[in-house]
């Protein structure tokens, strides 16, 4: 007889299954994991150019004594919400403010924190003109050099060069129910076999999962994802603290080697 | 109402075609172009592969560019093959076939050039090994071309076409984007010219890398040049978007390219773009 009180031994998901929990609506927001982490958050709007994207919300924050810059997507909660952030979709304004308040985090010598929740950049007619591809481009040559650590968190979507924008920095952490694609299965199936319904299977072809991708050196860690929001918060003010730690010990130039180095090995 | 009634005017089918005329007439001598939609003579391609009436290039192997481009060149990088990380089926069968199409490993072709006289690290990415894909082999060559370029201070042109990221290799396609970023930074803080051609197409993962990241941008006329796919955008936003959203001349209106030049000049200019982006030594000029 199974006891009430054991715990029921974790069956591992299928990569469908992870898709499906990735995109869930009870997943944790951007807003309440930004609030739950960190304290005296400090919004920051604009990216001084055209305009300020609301898909991505940054700002100053703290961490016990750490000081850190805080850039996250978030797909919002209300429909009027979501509508103007493009269901977590950045536009190329979203992208510049996110390299802003990068620099300015490097010239103030404090750490990054991106969290990821994205299918993409907005592929919009207005992000087409606004130039998303070279707003995507800038971002991934400036990371290049950046010298203060960027840790990066995937907490529900990661998909493709939309997040790598913000995830090609030093460390990529992601939820037990996360998932990092080149594009989204749907997409996958679509191209490669002419037909969108085969998703599932695509999912299991592409390695989206969490474990497939630790494995194979593409992320550094996997968080575990309870069902309460409280205990979400908890697990990744743990890692995000630890693994700063680790990282602010480095030197810029060690920092920059070791960043070149993750990314030249693939 | 119809200025003619169909029912009234000869119908195709009231029309005998004699078949075995049909096949006596060679096909391909007239070619339409894509873009302006002209009709011309076969001949009149000419050596550059251009479209007469609107300069529009057509697609072409990475080495029928090289034969009109250069005039020494070294190739690098031959025998990298890739490992199939997904193991995906059906893939060795696609690389084989762009191979041959192509005579190239993979979809670029790099090593290093002379083009009039000016020593440069060249790229030319091939839109016909699998739509000029982005993935590990062809991320790795031009990874390996800027570290050349970098340790022997030469400048670095490369010519993208590219349909984005290689689904076949998944994740691993979208890591080459930031490991090929990071080498054009470090080609860059050395004081090195990154020149960029954008070619007929240069979209997706390409677009929002390197190929938006040269000290100058030039493209081709007539050029498809974007992120994400037409059909994308319109299915995105549920309403048609124009013809010309993505060609290169209104890239250009939108301040993302620097020049449009058609091939027959590319050869001059790129060289004296070579020669005006010099890295800089101790005094001015």
């Amino acid at each position: 007889m199974v006891s009430l009180f054991e715990r029921k031994p974790k069956i591992p998901k299928t990569a469908a299954e992870i898709v499906k929990a990735a995109r869930s609506q009870d997943k944790i927001v951007a807003s309440e994991l930004i609030n739950g982490v960190f304290k005296n958050f400090f919004e920051l709007h604009g990216d001084r150019l055209n305009g300020d994207d609301p898909a991505i919300i940054s700002g100053l924050a703290q961490l016990g004594n750490k000081k850190v810059t805080v850039i996250a997507i978030d797909k919002g909660t209300s429909p009027e919400e979501r509508i103007a952030k493009h269901f977590g979709g950045p536009t190329p304004d979203g992208y510049r403010k996110s390299l802003r308040l990068m620099k300015q985090a490097e010239k103030f010598g404090r750490p990054i924190v991106t969290l990821i929740n994205t299918a993409g950049a907005y592929p919009g007619r207005t992000a087409e003109e606004g130039g998303q591809g070279e707003a995507i481009a800038r971002n991934l040559l400036e990371l290049g050099d950046i010298s203060v650590p960027i840790l990066a968190i995937i907490f529900g979507e990661g998909g493709s060069g939309g997040a790598l924008a913000l995830a090609a920095g030093d460390e990529v952490w992601m939820f037990e129910n996360s998932m990092y694609t080149v594009l989204s299965p749907e997409g996958f199936a679509s191209i490669l076999w002419k037909d969108s319904t085969r998703a599932d299977e695509a999912a299991a072809v592409m390695q989206v999962t969490p474990t497939a991708l630790l494995s194979q050196g593409i992320i550094d860690g996997i968080i575990e994802e309870p069902t309460s929001h409280r205990k979400v918060i908890k697990q990744v003010t743990r890692v995000i603290d630890e693994e700063l730690t680790k990282l602010m010990a480095l030197t810029p130039r060690e920092l920059i080697e070791r960043r070149h180095a993750r990314f030249r090995k693939f | 109402m119809q200025l003619f009634d169909e029912l009234k005017t000869l119908g195709h089918k009231h029309v005998k075609v004699n078949k075995e005329a049909q096949q006596k007439v060679p096909t391909g001598l007239w070619i339409s172009c894509p873009k302006c939609h002209q009709s011309f003579y076969h001949k009149d391609l000419g050596v550059y592969q251009a479209c007469p009436s609107c300069a529009y290039g057509f697609r072409i192997t990475a080495r029928e560019r090289l034969e009109w481009l250069v005039d020494d060149f070294k190739e690098m990088d031959t025998d990298l093959i890739t490992k199939d990380p997904l193991e995906f089926p059906g893939y060795m069968d696609k690389l084989t076939k762009a191979r041959k199409i192509t005579n190239l490993n993979d979809s670029v072709l790099t090593g290093i050039a002379k083009i009039n006289n000016q020593e440069c690290a060249l790229g030319i990415m091939d839109p016909k090994f699998i739509m000029g894909s982005l993935g590990t082999i062809t991320g790795e060559k031009i990874t390996r071309l800027f570290e050349e370029a970098t340790r022997k201070n030469l400048p670095l042109v490369l010519f993208t076409a590219s349909g984005g990221a290689r689904m076949q290799e998944g994740i691993f396609s979208l890591m080459q984007m930031a490991k090929v970023s990071q080498a054009v930074k470090r080609h860059s803080n050395a004081g090195l010219f990154y020149l960029t051609v954008l070619t007929d197409p240069t979209t997706g993962g390409v677009t929002a890398s390197f190929a938006m990241q040269g000290d100058i941008i030039i493209s081709e006329p007539r050029a498809l040049v974007g992120f994400a796919g037409k059909r994308v955008i319109e299915q995105t936003i549920h309403q048609r978007v124009p013809e010309d959203l993505q060609d290169a001349e209104t890239v250009l209106a939108e301040g993302f390219i620097d020049a449009i030049v058609s091939r027959d000049k590319q050869k001059d200019t790129i060289a004296w773009l070579l020669e005006m982006n010099k890295k800089k030594g101790g005094r001015h000029g």
